[in-house]
Protein backbone atom coordinates (compact mmCIF):
# COMPACT_ATOMS: atom_id res chain seq x y z
CA UNK A 1 0.00 0.00 0.00
CA UNK A 2 2.78 2.41 0.96
CA UNK A 3 4.78 1.62 -2.16
CA UNK A 4 1.63 2.21 -4.22
CA UNK A 5 1.11 5.64 -2.65
CA UNK A 6 4.79 6.52 -3.12
CA UNK A 7 4.65 5.42 -6.75
CA UNK A 8 1.52 7.50 -7.42
CA UNK A 9 3.17 10.48 -5.72
CA UNK A 10 6.18 10.01 -7.97
CA UNK A 11 3.96 9.87 -11.08
CA UNK A 12 2.15 13.03 -9.95
CA UNK A 13 5.43 14.88 -9.47
CA UNK A 14 6.82 13.71 -12.82
CA UNK A 15 3.68 14.72 -14.73
CA UNK A 16 3.63 18.06 -12.91
CA UNK A 17 7.29 18.63 -13.81
CA UNK A 18 6.77 17.58 -17.43
CA UNK A 19 3.73 19.86 -17.81
CA UNK A 20 5.64 22.84 -16.44
CA UNK A 21 8.81 22.04 -18.34
CA UNK A 22 7.06 21.58 -21.66
CA UNK A 23 5.07 24.77 -21.07
CA UNK A 24 8.23 26.72 -20.24
CA UNK A 25 10.07 25.56 -23.31
CA UNK A 26 6.95 26.05 -25.46
CA UNK A 27 7.27 29.78 -24.76
CA UNK A 28 10.81 29.75 -26.12
CA UNK A 29 9.91 27.50 -29.03
CA UNK A 30 6.93 29.71 -29.88
CA UNK A 31 9.21 32.73 -30.19
CA UNK A 32 11.79 30.78 -32.18
CA UNK A 33 9.04 29.47 -34.45
CA UNK A 34 7.63 32.96 -35.00
CA UNK A 35 11.13 34.22 -35.72
CA UNK A 36 11.63 31.45 -38.28
CA UNK A 37 8.33 32.22 -40.03
CA UNK A 38 9.07 35.95 -40.04
CA UNK A 39 12.69 35.49 -41.14
CA UNK A 40 14.20 36.75 -37.88
CA UNK A 41 16.65 35.19 -35.44
CA UNK A 42 14.50 35.18 -32.32
CA UNK A 43 15.74 35.17 -28.72
CA UNK A 44 19.39 34.04 -28.71
CA UNK A 45 21.05 35.97 -25.85
CA UNK A 46 20.40 33.90 -22.71
CA UNK A 47 22.69 30.88 -22.88
CA UNK A 48 23.71 29.05 -26.05
CA UNK A 49 21.07 29.63 -28.78
CA UNK A 50 18.82 31.25 -26.18
CA UNK A 51 18.23 27.98 -24.33
CA UNK A 52 17.98 29.72 -20.93
CA UNK A 53 15.39 32.25 -22.12
CA UNK A 54 12.46 30.64 -20.18
CA UNK A 55 14.47 30.89 -16.95
CA UNK A 56 15.21 34.53 -17.65
CA UNK A 57 11.53 35.21 -18.39
CA UNK A 58 10.46 33.40 -15.22
CA UNK A 59 13.01 35.31 -13.13
CA UNK A 60 11.80 38.58 -14.57
CA UNK A 61 8.19 37.67 -13.75
CA UNK A 62 9.06 36.81 -10.14
CA UNK A 63 11.05 39.96 -9.44
CA UNK A 64 8.64 42.46 -10.99
CA UNK A 65 6.67 44.72 -8.71
CA UNK A 66 3.39 43.22 -7.65
CA UNK A 67 0.46 45.58 -8.01
CA UNK A 68 -2.97 44.82 -6.59
CA UNK A 69 -5.52 47.50 -7.51
CA UNK A 70 -6.70 49.38 -4.45
CA UNK A 71 -10.42 49.01 -5.04
CA UNK A 72 -10.42 45.39 -6.14
CA UNK A 73 -11.40 42.39 -4.07
CA UNK A 74 -7.99 41.20 -2.94
CA UNK A 75 -8.89 37.57 -2.31
CA UNK A 76 -10.71 37.09 -5.61
CA UNK A 77 -7.96 38.95 -7.44
CA UNK A 78 -5.44 36.36 -6.29
CA UNK A 79 -7.89 33.48 -6.66
CA UNK A 80 -8.43 34.13 -10.40
CA UNK A 81 -5.01 33.19 -11.81
CA UNK A 82 -4.56 30.46 -9.18
CA UNK A 83 -7.79 28.78 -10.23
CA UNK A 84 -6.87 29.05 -13.90
CA UNK A 85 -3.51 27.42 -13.26
CA UNK A 86 -5.04 24.75 -10.99
CA UNK A 87 -7.58 23.63 -13.59
CA UNK A 88 -4.91 23.64 -16.30
CA UNK A 89 -2.78 21.25 -14.23
CA UNK A 90 -5.74 19.09 -13.07
CA UNK A 91 -6.52 17.87 -16.59
CA UNK A 92 -3.25 15.92 -16.75
CA UNK A 93 -4.41 13.39 -14.13
CA UNK A 94 -6.59 11.17 -16.32
CA UNK A 95 -4.37 11.04 -19.41
CA UNK A 96 -2.76 7.61 -19.95
CA UNK A 97 0.88 8.39 -20.70
CA UNK A 98 2.02 4.83 -21.39
CA UNK A 99 1.20 1.12 -21.12
CA UNK A 100 1.16 -0.59 -17.72
CA UNK A 101 4.34 -2.42 -16.77
CA UNK A 102 4.95 -5.30 -14.38
CA UNK A 103 7.96 -5.58 -12.09
CA UNK A 104 9.85 -8.77 -11.34
CA UNK A 105 7.92 -9.05 -8.07
CA UNK A 106 4.68 -9.21 -10.03
CA UNK A 107 3.32 -5.78 -9.18
CA UNK A 108 1.67 -3.86 -12.00
CA UNK A 109 2.28 -0.15 -12.22
CA UNK A 110 0.57 2.30 -14.52
CA UNK A 111 1.82 5.41 -16.31
CA UNK A 112 -1.31 7.29 -15.34
CA UNK A 113 -2.29 9.05 -12.14
CA UNK A 114 -5.80 7.64 -12.10
CA UNK A 115 -8.02 5.81 -14.54
CA UNK A 116 -11.53 6.85 -13.56
CA UNK A 117 -14.30 5.34 -15.65
CA UNK A 118 -15.76 8.77 -16.42
CA UNK A 119 -12.44 10.28 -17.52
CA UNK A 120 -13.88 12.12 -20.53
CA UNK A 121 -16.59 13.73 -18.43
CA UNK A 122 -14.01 14.66 -15.83
CA UNK A 123 -12.03 16.47 -18.53
CA UNK A 124 -15.14 18.36 -19.65
CA UNK A 125 -15.92 19.26 -16.06
CA UNK A 126 -12.46 20.60 -15.32
CA UNK A 127 -12.40 22.57 -18.58
CA UNK A 128 -15.76 24.13 -17.75
CA UNK A 129 -14.49 25.18 -14.31
CA UNK A 130 -11.41 26.78 -15.89
CA UNK A 131 -13.70 29.55 -17.13
CA UNK A 132 -14.09 30.78 -13.55
CA UNK A 133 -10.40 31.63 -13.23
CA UNK A 134 -10.72 34.11 -16.09
CA UNK A 135 -14.10 35.47 -15.00
CA UNK A 136 -13.17 35.97 -11.35
CA UNK A 137 -9.83 37.51 -12.28
CA UNK A 138 -11.41 39.83 -14.81
CA UNK A 139 -14.15 40.95 -12.46
CA UNK A 140 -11.92 41.41 -9.43
CA UNK A 141 -9.62 43.69 -11.45
CA UNK A 142 -12.39 46.30 -11.28
CA UNK A 143 -11.54 47.50 -14.74
CA UNK A 144 -13.94 47.73 -17.68
CA UNK A 145 -11.42 46.39 -20.15
CA UNK A 146 -10.65 43.43 -17.90
CA UNK A 147 -14.35 42.71 -17.38
CA UNK A 148 -15.12 42.85 -21.11
CA UNK A 149 -12.10 40.68 -21.85
CA UNK A 150 -13.18 38.15 -19.23
CA UNK A 151 -16.70 38.02 -20.65
CA UNK A 152 -15.35 37.57 -24.15
CA UNK A 153 -13.05 34.77 -23.04
CA UNK A 154 -15.64 32.89 -21.07
CA UNK A 155 -18.48 33.23 -23.60
CA UNK A 156 -16.10 31.97 -26.26
CA UNK A 157 -15.11 29.03 -24.08
CA UNK A 158 -18.70 28.05 -23.23
CA UNK A 159 -19.80 28.33 -26.87
CA UNK A 160 -17.07 26.09 -28.19
CA UNK A 161 -17.48 23.57 -25.36
CA UNK A 162 -20.79 22.46 -26.90
CA UNK A 163 -19.42 21.55 -30.34
CA UNK A 164 -16.44 19.95 -28.61
CA UNK A 165 -18.68 17.84 -26.37
CA UNK A 166 -20.75 16.59 -29.30
CA UNK A 167 -17.65 15.69 -31.33
CA UNK A 168 -16.42 13.77 -28.27
CA UNK A 169 -19.74 11.86 -28.11
CA UNK A 170 -19.17 10.75 -31.72
CA UNK A 171 -15.68 9.65 -30.74
CA UNK A 172 -17.03 7.64 -27.81
CA UNK A 173 -19.46 5.87 -30.15
CA UNK A 174 -16.56 4.94 -32.41
CA UNK A 175 -14.30 3.68 -29.66
CA UNK A 176 -16.76 1.26 -28.15
CA UNK A 177 -18.90 3.32 -25.78
CA UNK A 178 -16.41 3.91 -23.00
CA UNK A 179 -15.70 7.10 -21.07
CA UNK A 180 -12.33 5.97 -19.74
CA UNK A 181 -9.38 7.50 -21.55
CA UNK A 182 -7.31 4.37 -21.14
CA UNK A 183 -9.97 2.24 -22.79
CA UNK A 184 -10.31 4.76 -25.63
CA UNK A 185 -6.57 4.50 -26.25
CA UNK A 186 -6.62 0.71 -25.89
CA UNK A 187 -9.45 0.45 -28.45
CA UNK A 188 -7.01 1.84 -31.03
CA UNK A 189 -4.45 -0.81 -30.11
CA UNK A 190 -5.50 -3.28 -32.78
CA UNK A 191 -6.26 -1.91 -36.22
CA UNK A 192 -6.46 1.77 -37.00
CA UNK A 193 -6.53 5.01 -35.04
CA UNK A 194 -9.80 6.85 -34.52
CA UNK A 195 -8.83 9.58 -36.99
CA UNK A 196 -9.71 7.19 -39.84
CA UNK A 197 -13.31 6.91 -38.63
CA UNK A 198 -13.57 10.45 -37.29
CA UNK A 199 -11.89 12.88 -39.71
CA UNK A 200 -14.63 15.52 -39.40
CA UNK A 201 -14.85 14.98 -35.66
CA UNK A 202 -11.14 15.58 -35.33
CA UNK A 203 -11.34 18.80 -37.34
CA UNK A 204 -14.16 20.10 -35.12
CA UNK A 205 -12.28 19.06 -31.99
CA UNK A 206 -9.12 20.77 -33.18
CA UNK A 207 -10.86 24.08 -33.95
CA UNK A 208 -12.63 23.92 -30.58
CA UNK A 209 -9.34 23.20 -28.83
CA UNK A 210 -7.85 26.30 -30.42
CA UNK A 211 -10.80 28.34 -29.17
CA UNK A 212 -10.77 26.75 -25.70
CA UNK A 213 -7.11 27.57 -25.17
CA UNK A 214 -7.70 31.14 -26.39
CA UNK A 215 -5.03 30.70 -29.04
CA UNK A 216 -4.87 32.49 -32.37
CA UNK A 217 -6.89 32.74 -34.58
CA UNK A 218 -9.33 32.84 -31.65
CA UNK A 219 -7.26 34.99 -29.27
CA UNK A 220 -9.96 37.64 -29.09
CA UNK A 221 -9.84 38.03 -25.27
CA UNK A 222 -6.50 39.83 -25.52
CA UNK A 223 -7.04 42.44 -28.15
CA UNK A 224 -4.70 45.36 -27.80
CA UNK A 225 -6.61 47.72 -30.06
CA UNK A 226 -9.97 47.18 -28.34
CA UNK A 227 -9.37 45.80 -24.87
CA UNK A 228 -5.77 46.64 -23.89
CA UNK A 229 -4.68 43.34 -22.31
CA UNK A 230 -8.09 41.71 -21.96
CA UNK A 231 -8.78 39.91 -18.69
CA UNK A 232 -5.21 40.30 -17.45
CA UNK A 233 -4.94 44.07 -17.97
CA UNK A 234 -4.53 44.77 -14.24
CA UNK A 235 -2.27 41.83 -13.49
CA UNK A 236 1.45 42.13 -13.01
CA UNK A 237 4.34 40.03 -11.81
CA UNK A 238 3.85 36.29 -11.37
CA UNK A 239 0.06 36.47 -11.39
CA UNK A 240 0.25 37.62 -14.99
CA UNK A 241 2.84 34.89 -15.45
CA UNK A 242 0.37 32.27 -14.19
CA UNK A 243 -2.26 33.38 -16.72
CA UNK A 244 0.22 33.30 -19.61
CA UNK A 245 1.81 30.07 -18.43
CA UNK A 246 -1.49 28.25 -17.96
CA UNK A 247 -2.26 28.92 -21.62
CA UNK A 248 0.81 26.93 -22.61
CA UNK A 249 -0.07 24.12 -20.21
CA UNK A 250 -3.56 24.04 -21.73
CA UNK A 251 -1.97 23.80 -25.15
CA UNK A 252 0.20 20.89 -24.01
CA UNK A 253 -2.71 19.05 -22.41
CA UNK A 254 -5.04 19.57 -25.36
CA UNK A 255 -2.33 18.26 -27.69
CA UNK A 256 -2.09 15.21 -25.42
CA UNK A 257 -5.87 14.74 -25.45
CA UNK A 258 -6.01 15.05 -29.24
CA UNK A 259 -3.29 12.48 -29.75
CA UNK A 260 -4.90 10.13 -27.22
CA UNK A 261 -8.40 10.49 -28.69
CA UNK A 262 -7.68 10.48 -32.40
CA UNK A 263 -4.12 9.27 -32.99
CA UNK A 264 -3.86 6.24 -30.75
CA UNK A 265 -2.00 7.79 -27.80
CA UNK A 266 0.93 5.53 -26.93
CA UNK A 267 0.15 3.10 -29.76
CA UNK A 268 1.97 3.43 -33.07
CA UNK A 269 1.92 1.43 -36.32
CA UNK A 270 3.71 -1.94 -36.22
CA UNK A 271 4.33 -1.61 -32.47
CA UNK A 272 3.80 -5.35 -31.85
CA UNK A 273 6.21 -6.32 -34.66
CA UNK A 274 8.82 -3.91 -33.32
CA UNK A 275 8.59 -5.25 -29.75
CA UNK A 276 8.74 -8.79 -31.10
CA UNK A 277 11.83 -7.99 -33.20
CA UNK A 278 13.69 -6.47 -30.25
CA UNK A 279 12.55 -9.33 -28.06
CA UNK A 280 10.65 -7.41 -25.37
CA UNK A 281 8.23 -9.34 -23.16
CA UNK A 282 4.67 -8.14 -22.58
CA UNK A 283 4.63 -5.91 -19.49
CA UNK A 284 8.23 -4.81 -19.74
CA UNK A 285 8.98 -1.25 -18.64
CA UNK A 286 10.74 -0.60 -21.96
CA UNK A 287 7.47 -1.09 -23.83
CA UNK A 288 5.91 1.56 -21.58
CA UNK A 289 8.80 3.91 -22.19
CA UNK A 290 8.79 3.44 -25.98
CA UNK A 291 5.01 4.01 -25.96
CA UNK A 292 5.53 7.13 -23.87
CA UNK A 293 8.09 8.32 -26.41
CA UNK A 294 5.64 7.77 -29.27
CA UNK A 295 2.93 9.63 -27.37
CA UNK A 296 5.27 12.49 -26.63
CA UNK A 297 6.34 12.77 -30.28
CA UNK A 298 2.68 13.15 -31.26
CA UNK A 299 2.19 15.80 -28.57
CA UNK A 300 5.21 17.78 -29.81
CA UNK A 301 3.89 17.61 -33.39
CA UNK A 302 0.54 18.98 -32.22
CA UNK A 303 2.16 21.78 -30.25
CA UNK A 304 3.99 22.73 -33.44
CA UNK A 305 0.71 22.71 -35.37
CA UNK A 306 -0.78 25.04 -32.75
CA UNK A 307 2.11 27.45 -33.24
CA UNK A 308 2.06 27.11 -37.00
CA UNK A 309 -1.65 28.06 -36.99
CA UNK A 310 -0.99 31.02 -34.72
CA UNK A 311 1.69 32.56 -36.90
CA UNK A 312 -0.03 31.81 -40.23
CA UNK A 313 -3.70 32.68 -39.92
CA UNK A 314 -5.16 36.14 -39.29
CA UNK A 315 -7.49 36.40 -36.32
CA UNK A 316 -11.27 36.40 -36.47
CA UNK A 317 -13.63 39.23 -35.67
CA UNK A 318 -15.76 38.50 -32.59
CA UNK A 319 -19.07 38.07 -34.46
CA UNK A 320 -17.34 35.79 -36.97
CA UNK A 321 -16.06 33.73 -34.07
CA UNK A 322 -19.55 33.32 -32.61
CA UNK A 323 -21.04 32.55 -36.03
CA UNK A 324 -18.42 29.89 -36.63
CA UNK A 325 -19.05 28.30 -33.25
CA UNK A 326 -22.84 28.25 -33.28
CA UNK A 327 -23.82 28.18 -36.94
CA UNK A 328 -21.06 26.07 -38.47
CA UNK A 329 -19.36 23.86 -35.88
CA UNK A 330 -22.46 22.93 -33.87
CA UNK A 331 -24.54 21.71 -36.88
CA UNK A 332 -21.44 20.03 -38.33
CA UNK A 333 -20.77 18.17 -35.10
CA UNK A 334 -24.42 17.03 -34.92
CA UNK A 335 -24.16 15.84 -38.53
CA UNK A 336 -20.94 14.04 -37.67
CA UNK A 337 -22.64 12.34 -34.72
CA UNK A 338 -25.51 11.18 -36.93
CA UNK A 339 -23.20 9.83 -39.62
CA UNK A 340 -21.04 8.13 -37.00
CA UNK A 341 -24.02 6.33 -35.48
CA UNK A 342 -25.19 5.09 -38.91
CA UNK A 343 -21.68 3.96 -39.88
CA UNK A 344 -21.08 2.22 -36.56
CA UNK A 345 -24.44 0.49 -36.83
CA UNK A 346 -23.45 -1.02 -40.17
CA UNK A 347 -20.00 -1.92 -38.82
CA UNK A 348 -21.81 -3.87 -36.14
CA UNK A 349 -20.52 -1.93 -33.14
CA UNK A 350 -23.92 -0.77 -31.90
CA UNK A 351 -26.39 -3.28 -30.51
CA UNK A 352 -29.97 -2.59 -29.56
CA UNK B 1 -11.95 7.34 14.35
CA UNK B 2 -14.48 8.07 17.10
CA UNK B 3 -16.53 5.11 15.95
CA UNK B 4 -17.33 6.50 12.52
CA UNK B 5 -16.24 5.15 9.15
CA UNK B 6 -14.47 7.35 6.59
CA UNK B 7 -17.69 7.54 4.55
CA UNK B 8 -19.58 8.84 7.56
CA UNK B 9 -16.87 11.42 8.24
CA UNK B 10 -16.97 12.55 4.62
CA UNK B 11 -20.75 12.74 4.72
CA UNK B 12 -20.64 14.84 7.86
CA UNK B 13 -18.00 17.21 6.55
CA UNK B 14 -19.70 17.60 3.16
CA UNK B 15 -23.09 18.18 4.76
CA UNK B 16 -21.64 20.80 7.10
CA UNK B 17 -19.90 22.55 4.22
CA UNK B 18 -22.91 22.48 1.92
CA UNK B 19 -25.19 23.91 4.60
CA UNK B 20 -22.59 26.52 5.55
CA UNK B 21 -22.05 27.63 1.95
CA UNK B 22 -25.80 27.60 1.40
CA UNK B 23 -26.22 29.98 4.33
CA UNK B 24 -23.38 32.14 3.02
CA UNK B 25 -25.25 32.47 -0.30
CA UNK B 26 -28.12 34.08 1.59
CA UNK B 27 -26.11 36.13 4.05
CA UNK B 28 -23.34 37.58 1.89
CA UNK B 29 -24.03 41.15 0.86
CA UNK B 30 -22.21 41.12 -2.45
CA UNK B 31 -24.17 39.33 -5.20
CA UNK B 32 -20.98 38.09 -6.87
CA UNK B 33 -19.81 36.36 -3.71
CA UNK B 34 -23.31 34.90 -3.32
CA UNK B 35 -22.91 33.27 -6.72
CA UNK B 36 -19.43 32.03 -5.85
CA UNK B 37 -20.74 30.47 -2.61
CA UNK B 38 -23.54 28.86 -4.59
CA UNK B 39 -20.90 27.27 -6.87
CA UNK B 40 -19.13 25.90 -3.78
CA UNK B 41 -22.47 24.51 -2.58
CA UNK B 42 -22.85 22.73 -5.92
CA UNK B 43 -19.42 21.20 -5.47
CA UNK B 44 -20.41 19.87 -2.05
CA UNK B 45 -23.59 18.39 -3.50
CA UNK B 46 -21.50 16.75 -6.25
CA UNK B 47 -19.41 15.27 -3.44
CA UNK B 48 -22.59 13.80 -1.94
CA UNK B 49 -23.41 12.21 -5.30
CA UNK B 50 -19.93 10.69 -5.38
CA UNK B 51 -20.49 9.24 -1.90
CA UNK B 52 -23.62 7.56 -3.26
CA UNK B 53 -21.52 6.09 -6.10
CA UNK B 54 -23.35 8.22 -8.66
CA UNK B 55 -20.30 9.40 -10.57
CA UNK B 56 -22.14 10.37 -13.73
CA UNK B 57 -24.60 12.53 -11.84
CA UNK B 58 -21.76 14.16 -9.88
CA UNK B 59 -19.77 15.17 -12.94
CA UNK B 60 -22.80 16.25 -14.95
CA UNK B 61 -23.92 18.30 -11.96
CA UNK B 62 -20.59 20.14 -12.06
CA UNK B 63 -20.52 20.51 -15.86
CA UNK B 64 -24.09 21.74 -16.17
CA UNK B 65 -24.70 23.71 -12.98
CA UNK B 66 -21.28 24.96 -11.96
CA UNK B 67 -19.81 25.06 -15.45
CA UNK B 68 -22.64 26.50 -17.51
CA UNK B 69 -25.60 27.87 -15.60
CA UNK B 70 -23.63 29.67 -12.89
CA UNK B 71 -21.33 31.20 -15.51
CA UNK B 72 -24.40 32.81 -17.06
CA UNK B 73 -25.51 34.01 -13.62
CA UNK B 74 -22.08 35.54 -13.11
CA UNK B 75 -22.28 37.21 -16.54
CA UNK B 76 -25.52 38.92 -15.71
CA UNK B 77 -24.50 39.98 -12.21
CA UNK B 78 -21.09 41.25 -13.28
CA UNK B 79 -22.57 43.25 -16.16
CA UNK B 80 -25.28 44.79 -13.96
CA UNK B 81 -22.55 45.84 -11.52
CA UNK B 82 -24.68 45.51 -8.37
CA UNK B 83 -23.23 47.03 -5.23
CA UNK B 84 -24.15 47.05 -1.57
CA UNK B 85 -25.07 50.74 -1.62
CA UNK B 86 -27.40 50.27 -4.59
CA UNK B 87 -29.38 47.65 -2.77
CA UNK B 88 -33.02 48.77 -2.38
CA UNK B 89 -34.11 49.58 1.18
CA UNK B 90 -36.74 47.19 2.44
CA UNK B 91 -39.84 48.39 4.22
CA UNK B 92 -41.41 46.80 7.29
CA UNK B 93 -44.20 45.37 5.18
CA UNK B 94 -41.82 43.37 2.93
CA UNK B 95 -39.96 42.11 5.98
CA UNK B 96 -43.17 40.83 7.60
CA UNK B 97 -44.28 39.21 4.33
CA UNK B 98 -40.88 37.57 3.96
CA UNK B 99 -41.00 36.23 7.53
CA UNK B 100 -44.50 34.77 7.02
CA UNK B 101 -43.54 33.20 3.68
CA UNK B 102 -40.34 31.75 5.14
CA UNK B 103 -42.25 30.34 8.12
CA UNK B 104 -44.77 28.68 5.83
CA UNK B 105 -41.93 27.22 3.80
CA UNK B 106 -40.41 25.76 6.96
CA UNK B 107 -43.82 24.34 7.89
CA UNK B 108 -44.11 22.63 4.50
CA UNK B 109 -40.57 21.25 4.74
CA UNK B 110 -41.11 19.82 8.22
CA UNK B 111 -44.43 18.35 7.18
CA UNK B 112 -43.03 16.65 4.09
CA UNK B 113 -39.94 15.33 5.88
CA UNK B 114 -42.09 13.91 8.67
CA UNK B 115 -43.96 11.75 6.16
CA UNK B 116 -40.85 10.61 4.37
CA UNK B 117 -40.33 7.58 6.57
CA UNK B 118 -43.27 5.82 4.97
CA UNK B 119 -41.85 6.21 1.44
CA UNK B 120 -40.78 2.99 -0.22
CA UNK B 121 -37.52 3.41 -2.11
CA UNK B 122 -37.19 1.28 -5.22
CA UNK B 123 -33.63 0.15 -5.75
CA UNK B 124 -32.07 -0.52 -9.13
CA UNK B 125 -29.16 -2.95 -9.15
CA UNK B 126 -27.95 -2.13 -5.63
CA UNK B 127 -25.15 0.46 -5.47
CA UNK B 128 -24.04 0.24 -9.08
CA UNK B 129 -26.92 2.19 -10.60
CA UNK B 130 -25.01 5.48 -10.66
CA UNK B 131 -22.39 4.19 -13.08
CA UNK B 132 -22.83 5.50 -16.61
CA UNK B 133 -23.62 2.15 -18.20
CA UNK B 134 -26.30 1.15 -15.69
CA UNK B 135 -27.81 4.62 -15.60
CA UNK B 136 -28.02 4.65 -19.40
CA UNK B 137 -29.77 1.27 -19.37
CA UNK B 138 -32.28 2.37 -16.74
CA UNK B 139 -32.98 5.65 -18.53
CA UNK B 140 -33.40 4.14 -21.98
CA UNK B 141 -35.29 1.00 -21.00
CA UNK B 142 -37.40 1.60 -17.91
CA UNK B 143 -37.84 5.36 -18.13
CA UNK B 144 -37.63 6.02 -21.87
CA UNK B 145 -40.95 7.85 -22.10
CA UNK B 146 -40.45 10.29 -19.18
CA UNK B 147 -36.90 10.89 -20.38
CA UNK B 148 -38.05 11.87 -23.86
CA UNK B 149 -40.87 14.00 -22.45
CA UNK B 150 -38.33 15.87 -20.31
CA UNK B 151 -36.12 16.50 -23.33
CA UNK B 152 -39.06 17.83 -25.37
CA UNK B 153 -39.97 20.07 -22.43
CA UNK B 154 -36.44 21.48 -22.33
CA UNK B 155 -36.50 22.04 -26.10
CA UNK B 156 -39.80 23.89 -25.79
CA UNK B 157 -38.35 26.06 -23.01
CA UNK B 158 -35.32 26.82 -25.19
CA UNK B 159 -37.45 27.83 -28.18
CA UNK B 160 -39.58 29.96 -25.88
CA UNK B 161 -36.52 31.73 -24.48
CA UNK B 162 -35.32 32.51 -28.01
CA UNK B 163 -38.73 33.88 -28.96
CA UNK B 164 -38.79 36.13 -25.89
CA UNK B 165 -35.22 37.23 -26.59
CA UNK B 166 -36.03 38.28 -30.14
CA UNK B 167 -36.83 41.99 -30.34
CA UNK B 168 -39.19 42.02 -33.30
CA UNK B 169 -41.01 38.90 -34.41
CA UNK B 170 -41.90 38.93 -38.05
Amino acid sequence: MLSFILYKLLVCIIIFAISLGVAAYSTLWERKFAAFLQDRVGPDRAGPKGILQPLADGGKMFFKEEIIPNVSNRFLFILGPSLFMLTALMTGTVIPWGKDFTTAAGNTYSFQITDINIGVLYLLGVVSIGVYGIMIGGWASNNKYALLGAIRASSQMISYEIAMGISIIALIVTSGGTLSLREIVESQDEGVANIVWQPLGFLIFFVCALAETNRAPFDLPECEAELVGGYHTEYSSMKLGLFLFAEYINMFISSAIMSAFYFGGYNFPFAKELYHAIGLQEGSIWISLIGFGAFFTKIIIFINVFMWVRWTLPRFRYDQLMNLGWKVLLPLSLLNLGITIVVEYFRGNIHF
Amino acid sequence: MLGYTITQWLFGILSFLSIMFGLMVVFSRNPVSSVLYLILTFFCIAGHYLLMNAQFLAVVHIVVYAGAIMVLFLFVIMLMNLNEDQEPQRTWLTKIIAAVAGGLMLFVMVGSLKGSEQLQLQSYGASQVGLVKNLGKVLFHDFLFPFEIASVLLLAAMVGAIMIGKRDIK
